[in-house]
């Protein structure tokens, strides 16, 4: 219990340090960004607006700086992100509320997909030592670690895109031919839409489970109860999940969680390269046009996504191990 | 309730270094073998050595300027133009030659860099203990949760995009609590090392022991930390400019993948100018991700490949003749 | 059969980079129905792999290279895991040094208690657990701890666990590696008390493994001294205390003082066990030795039968050491 409250105490911290730094950011870089920005925009934004800009960003305000950051904290804590500059008059909320489903059924499925595949096989890797698949898979992912995610969606898309015209690799669907609703032919161009990217993602970020899954494996299998398991005769399948992998996998669960931050970046990039109208794509528009009360709202969802990720993880953790679970 | 049954001194050299400045240097030593020996390793190095050779005498090798659109654009391959011409009439393969020096400039320096903030705050957490280890700490495990690749692209999106110089400030600052936590996890078990309390009781001051048996001691995880710190600085700048945010006019791997994708390359026919500067980021990242790896099996031997036997038959032993007490 | 366990020339190698390192070498011995033998020496000096090797538990870089282990009538050097799996734990079974590390922290007690059981025959859950509660109960910890976790008991309830497990099927051979090493002393004693009455009580074998001489004394039939991977002497504990042939055995003795003899000055053996990839030349005990001569370090002597008892050593083979010098056991009592 003590140890959940902890770890809650500690996301709210970096919650706050997040909000902190967004808050920050723009009125510490030299000539305040904002001020061009809305030198841009300025004929075209109602009041309102303009006045939410000015406390997001700290412009043509008279405020001190600590009034300005309550002001801005209120704002963000009650979900006003202001409005969005690209898509105006749309509010920020709404803007973001379209994409995040693209995004979250791409990065979600695709990052369970790799973390069950991959963690499965480290065990079998680590399990059958010296075998084929041990000795092939460490290189072959080391060198996959290195490789750029933007470059692996290139590949793909030259050739089963391009070269091969088996699948689609622009945006989350046709949008000349189909129109978004619930009928068989949207859903099946969606899939369609989605697997050059999903297959991007899942081939970049798989490695890093395999390989964290199948070293921990190793040290696991090391230890004197997975000896005294083979002492005791039981069967080489029990002592593989039972015995070893359930301790395996304890510490790799907080380590799924600290890499999400990557497996973010390498989605950010590729629904770049594919046009994926999720959140990382607008953030990348936001960024392009200067709509800086998107990217700050957008910086803030996926740092928000990745805390709940890392709690998840750790609640996880707790409630399979249970050295934690009574404990504390 | 067991006495030492061995009372007698290790023989040997009367000791002139500190135990741990001999592990340092032992540890050096232990891995130039180990680069020799370990075939990931001497792959590694090899790619390394060559990527800076050509860093640091691109003209040797390319003759063309790189910048100079001088060409008619869209060539193809030729022994002119060994990889032909981008859309703006330059020759690719001395753009790919000459972003080299950039692209090593950026993974040293901020390799190095990173570092040496993460050994300092790492270690100086473990070792100074208290409220500064549960300062620092928070600090390492916020900035390690917040996504860096968004904050990256936040900050160089109000900065508009900058050059190497701004890059590599950005990364240095953003990534170095992922080594430093690490760091910081071996410190801290190497506090209550029997060393260091003979240092301690010997009367050394806390600095001299964090510097002169702390740190030598962790050379091993050191040199980890500037390998996974320098693969990161490649591929999140390549990644920046990849989307803009770096200064578009610098002739490196990143920005000429900027400009393949401005162009369309892939759909026009010229897959090349993206293909190969993303082959080379690869190429190289893998070099400091093989090293890595060997490092890591140098360091935990139970990670090394394990070649399968053929079991072989074990010998019986001869049955002896009784042998009596009538011996010589 | 009267023997359960006979070892034949077993020598057991460390497969490194830098060539290959004998931890075990040529060590036979027998260990009879009911007997409690204790294998005693330094560390390092191969007991542990011995042990291992003994119960087929070697793990690479560790292999057999040469010899038998004759499990009653059963060579179980070359057998699968799935092939002896017949014979683990219902015959033979291990108790490790650390049951904190042999147990497994995420299973209850009872759950490994039920893993060992369905892993031999498939018993039904009432057997289960009225055998559960039996062991437990016979090693004096209440049953309600088969559902506690490892984590949840002290060090010297794990142990006994531990050795409640071991008898799950009452087996014929026990096998310990160090289990009181972990322990304070009083409760080394009373574990030791307890091992003993259960083996007389059942009629197991127990080969005992341990580095501490003076608490083996009291408990084992017969005394194995490992030196450097090779067995030194070997005999009834009662004569090699009363009369230790081997120089080595003897300076062992002198390390443990005796609560009720007459104070004598504490000696210790000088020097450090060799290092087994650069093994000193003849015996392996002679630069340590206070009696060896220029023929120690040139012949390699063999383990020959002397008085009831085998011994490794040049001179008390060739009678240049008779047996009457330093023979005063200070245990004796």
């Amino acid at each position: 219990m003590r140890f959940a409250l902890r770890r809650l105490g500690f996301f709210v911290l970096t919650l706050w340090a997040a909000l902190t730094l967004n808050f920050l950011l723009p009125r510490l870089m030299p000539g305040n960004p904002a001020l061009a920005m809305m030198a841009k925009f300025h004929g075209e934004l109602t009041p309102q607006s303009l006045n939410a800009l000015e406390i997001l960003f700290g412009v043509n305000t008279h405020k001190s700086l600590g009034a300005q950051y309550v002001g801005y904290l209120h704002q963000m804590l009650t979900g006003n992100f202001g409005t969005s500059l690209d898509f105006y008059p749309a509010s920020v909320s709404s803007v973001i509320g379209s994409a995040i489903w693209w995004t979250l059924g791409l990065v979600g499925l695709t990052t369970i997909l790799a973390f069950l595949l991959g963690t499965g096989l480290g065990i079998v890797a680590a399990w059958r030592r010296g075998g084929r698949l041990d000795s092939v898979l460490p290189p072959v992912f080391v060198i996959a670690s290195a490789v750029p995610y933007f470059w692996v969606a290139m590949v793909l898309i030259l050739i089963f895109g391009i070269s091969l015209h088996w699948l689609p690799y622009l945006g989350g669907y046709n949008v000349t031919s189909d129109t978004p609703g619930l009928s068989l032919t949207f859903i099946g161009d969606v899939l369609s839409h989605a697997i050059l990217p999903a297959l991007s993602l899942l081939i970049t970020t798989i490695g890093t489970w395999i390989l964290t899954m199948r070293n921990t494996m190793i040290t696991t299998l090391a230890e004197d109860y997975v000896r005294m398991a083979r002492a005791k005769g039981l069967p080489g399948r029990r002592i593989m999940f039972d015995y070893a992998a359930r301790n395996a996998i304890l510490p790799n669960l907080t380590g799924f969680a600290m890499s999400l931050g990557f497996v973010v970046s390498g989605a950010i990039l590729i629904e770049y390269v594919f046009n994926y109208p999720g959140v990382g794509y607008m953030l990348l528009q936001a960024v392009q046009g200067e709509d800086y009360p998107l990217m700050q709202a957008l910086f803030l969802l996926i740092t928000v996504a990745v805390l709940v990720a890392i709690l998840v993880a750790d609640v996880a953790t707790a409630l399979l191990d249970p050295r934690t679970r009574t404990a504390g | 309730m067991s006495i030492p049954l061995s009372l007698g001194q290790p023989a040997g050299e009367p000791r002139r270094q500190s135990t741990s400045q001999w592990a340092a240097s032992h540890a050096l030593a232990r891995m130039g073998r180990a680069v020799r020996s370990n075939r990931k390793a001497t792959v590694g190095t090899v790619l390394l050595v060559f990527f800076i050779l050509v860093a640091l005498f691109p003209g040797v090798i390319a003759k063309d300027n790189p910048s100079a659109d001088a060409y008619k654009p869209h060539l193809g391959l030729s022994t002119a133009h060994l990889l032909g011409t981008t859309a703006y009439g330059q020759d690719m393969f001395a753009q790919l030659v000459w972003g080299t020096r950039n692209v090593i400039i950026i993974a040293f320096t901020v390799g190095l860099a990173t570092t040496a903030i993460a050994v300092l705050v790492g270690v100086a957490a473990a070792y100074f203990g208290g409220l500064w280890d549960s300062s620092l700490g928070v600090l390492i495990d916020v900035l390690l949760v917040i996504p860096l690749f968004p904050l990256l692209i936040i900050i160089a999106a109000y900065a508009h995009g900058g050059g190497t110089l701004l890059l590599i400030v950005v990364i240095t600052v953003t990534s170095w609590s992922y080594t430093a936590r690490q760091l910081r996890a071996q410190a801290l078990t190497l506090r209550s090392r029997d060393f260091l309390e003979a240092a301690r009781v010997r009367g050394e001051r806390r600095l001299y022991i964090v510097v002169m048996e702390v740190i030598p001691t962790m050379t091993s995880l050191i040199v980890a930390s500037f390998l996974t710190n320098a693969l990161y600085a490649i591929l999140f700048a390549s990644s920046l400019q990849f989307i803009g945010l770096g200064d578009p006019n610098t002739v490196s791997w990143g920005t000429m993948l900027y400009w393949a994708q401005n162009n369309a390359a892939l759909q026009t026919g010229q897959p090349l100018w993206a293909i190969a500067p993303g082959a080379c980021i690869a190429v190289l990242g893998a070099a400091f991700a093989l090293l890595n790896y060997a490092f890591d099996e140098i360091g935990n031997p139970a990670l090394r490949p394990v070649r399968k036997r053929a079991p072989q038959p074990v010998p019986q032993p001869a049955p002896r003749p009784a042998r009596g007490s009538e011996r010589a | 059969m009267p023997e359960v366990l006979e070892v034949s020339g077993l020598s057991v190698d460390y497969v490194l980079d830098r060539g290959d390192v004998r931890a075990v070498d040529d060590v036979s011995f027998t260990v009879g129905r009911g007997e409690f033998l204790g294998i005693v020496g330094e560390s390092g000096c191969g007991k542990s792999t011995l042990l291992f090797a003994v119960a087929q538990l070697l793990a690479p870089p560790a292999r057999v290279a040469a010899g038998s282990v004759n499990f009653q009538g059963t060579n179980l050097v070359g057998l699968t895991d799935s092939q002896l799996s017949a014979v683990r734990w219902r015959d033979m079974s291990v108790v490790m040094q650390s049951a904190m590390n042999a147990l497994n922290p995420v299973k209850s007690i009872g759950a490994q208690f039920r893993d060992a059981m369905r892993a031999h025959g498939k018993p039904a859950k009432d057997e289960i657990e009225a055998r559960s509660a039996q062991v437990l109960r016979m090693v004096g910890i209440d049953p309600v701890h088969l559902h506690s976790y490892p984590h949840q008991l002290s060090g010297g309830m794990r142990q006994r666990s531990m050795i409640a497990m071991a008898l799950l099927f009452t087996p014929d051979l026990v096998i310990m590696d160090e289990p009181t090493s972990a322990l304070d002393v009083v409760a080394q004693r009373s574990l030791m008390v307890q091992i003993k009455e259960l083996q007389l009580a059942y009629g197991f074998a127990v080969i005992f493994v341990t580095h501490d001489m003076s608490l083996i004394s009291h408990f084992s039939d017969r005394l194995m001294v490992m030196y450097a991977g090779q067995v030194d002497e070997l005999g009834a504990t009662r004569t090699v205390f009363d009369r230790p042939l081997h120089p080595y055995t003897h300076g062992l003795l002198e390390a443990f003082p005796s609560i009720r003899g007459p104070k004598i000055p504490l000696k210790g053996i000088p020097g450090n066990p060799p290092d087994m990839a650069r093994l000193p030349s003849g015996c392996r005990f002679h630069p340590r030795c206070p009696h060896a001569v220029d023929k120690c370090g040139q012949v390699e002597p063999d383990l020959v039968e002397l008085d009831e008892v085998m011994v490794r050593c040049v001179r008390r083979q060739d009678g240049s050491l008779p047996v009457t010098a330093g023979q005063e056991g200070s245990l004796s009592r």
